[in-house]
């Protein structure tokens, strides 16, 4: 049974919901900080951290709110099929910055 | 005729056919927007060194919809679990503070879109570059035939590279000004709009499809908690199940800003 199919509780509901947003809250000041920190030399390290903060932060969302935690299996099997385009959408945009074409005019 | 498996689950899939099709159409989703990152990522390091826009966009404003955007999804789960416990007074209340909070956050954005695209960069003659937000024009202000004036609350700034990093010693101590430039002095003028340069252009196409998703969700939203809620009262697990699906997709419109927000806003 998934978590959308058990019987539900309006105030357990909402002490989540109160739980989600303390930490969305919490997670979107962490982002801010480290943006406006000097955290490295460059930008590299810092968009490191801010985007790793926001997976925790979309995790909760997909996790929770969306019920993903504990759903059925055909779902999990659609998303996976998800992760993997994408991540070879991904892995296609990293690879196609480390090579340009012979000849390409480089900043 | 009866539209199957609306409210039982289909025995194959384990699940209602309405929720299998969201979450088919919100893989399709992920790899669109997926396509629009890559063109992000892409566009980013190509980038000449220097010239790739930071601190171009308002924190606080961004920090404001990133809230609102979280407590709507959050009313919008607590709307579902009010219909799973029939109490239709306080799906009411909870819908009807998503499509509020849905409300504030476009017109944040609109608000946002339009401090674009009154903010000028003006390319000078003598080679320096006025930048700033559009004050007045003078009636006869006409750049193809050289006549009038435009005012600009703003500064000057003798490389455009100074222009890029707001953030910057440099760009924080500038003293913004009104600046009055004849329209003989000028070689070239544009405001922020999405052909202003790559940045805008990716920050509005993302932008700009993420609130098209947000106006077409708050007005399947809004049908739930209008006209569409008769169905309350002839078939209730139906209507929850349809405020489960739309709910779902809301999220995903919420997940994507969380990745939007850093990415534009503060990287």
């Amino acid at each position: 049974m998934s978590e959308s199919e058990k019987p539900v509780s309006l105030q357990s509901y909402i002490r989540l919901c109160v739980v989600v947003f303390i930490v969305v809250v919490c997670t979107t000041s962490a982002m801010i900080a480290t943006s406006f920190s000097h955290v490295g030399d460059g930008w590299t390290l810092k968009v490191a951290i801010i985007l790793g903060i926001a997976v925790v932060n979309a995790f909760l969302v997909a996790g929770y709110l969306m019920h993903l935690l504990s759903e059925k299996k055909l779902i999990y099997t659609v998303l996976a099929f998800t992760v993997f385009f994408f991540i070879g959408l991904m892995g296609l945009t990293v690879w196609a910055t480390n090579g340009f074409p012979p000849g390409t005019v480089s900043h | 005729m009866e539209i199957p498996y609306t409210v039982q689950n289909r025995p194959d899939t384990g699940i209602y056919n309405a929720k299998l099709g969201i979450w088919l159409f919100l893989a399709s989703e992920v790899m669109l927007f997926g396509g629009l990152f890559s063109a992000y990522v892409l566009l980013r390091v190509g980038a000449e060194p220097g010239m790739w826009p930071h601190g171009w966009l308002n924190v606080t404003l961004g920090t404001v919809n990133t809230l609102l955007l979280a407590l709507s999804a959050i009313t919008t789960l607590l709307a579902w679990a009010a219909c799973k416990v029939r109490d239709f007074g306080k799906f009411k209340i909870f819908h009807g503070c998503t499509i509020l909070l849905a409300l504030t956050f476009l017109g944040i954005k609109s608000y946002e879109y339009h401090d674009k695209l009154i903010h000028y960069e003006i390319a000078l003659t003598n080679g320096k570059f006025a930048d700033g937000h559009l004050v007045e024009k003078s009636k006869d202000f006409d750049l193809l035939k050289k006549i009038g004036t435009v005012t600009l609350h703003g500064h000057i700034v003798e490389d455009r590279r100074e222009l890029m990093d707001l953030r910057s010693s440099e760009a924080q101590a500038a003293k913004h000004e009104d600046i009055t430039i004849a329209a003989a002095d000028i070689k070239k003028m544009g405001n922020y709009g999405p052909r202003h340069n790559t940045f805008t252009a990716i920050y509005f196409t993302l932008t700009g499809l993420h609130a098209l998703h947000i106006l077409g969700g708050t007005l399947v939203i809004f049908y739930f908690w209008g006209p569409g809620s008769r169905m309350w009262k002839t078939d209730p697990e139906r209507f929850t199940n349809r405020i489960e699906v739309s709910g779902l997709f809301w999220h995903f419109v919420d997940l994507v800003w969380i990745f939007l927000f850093p990415v534009l806003y503060l990287t």
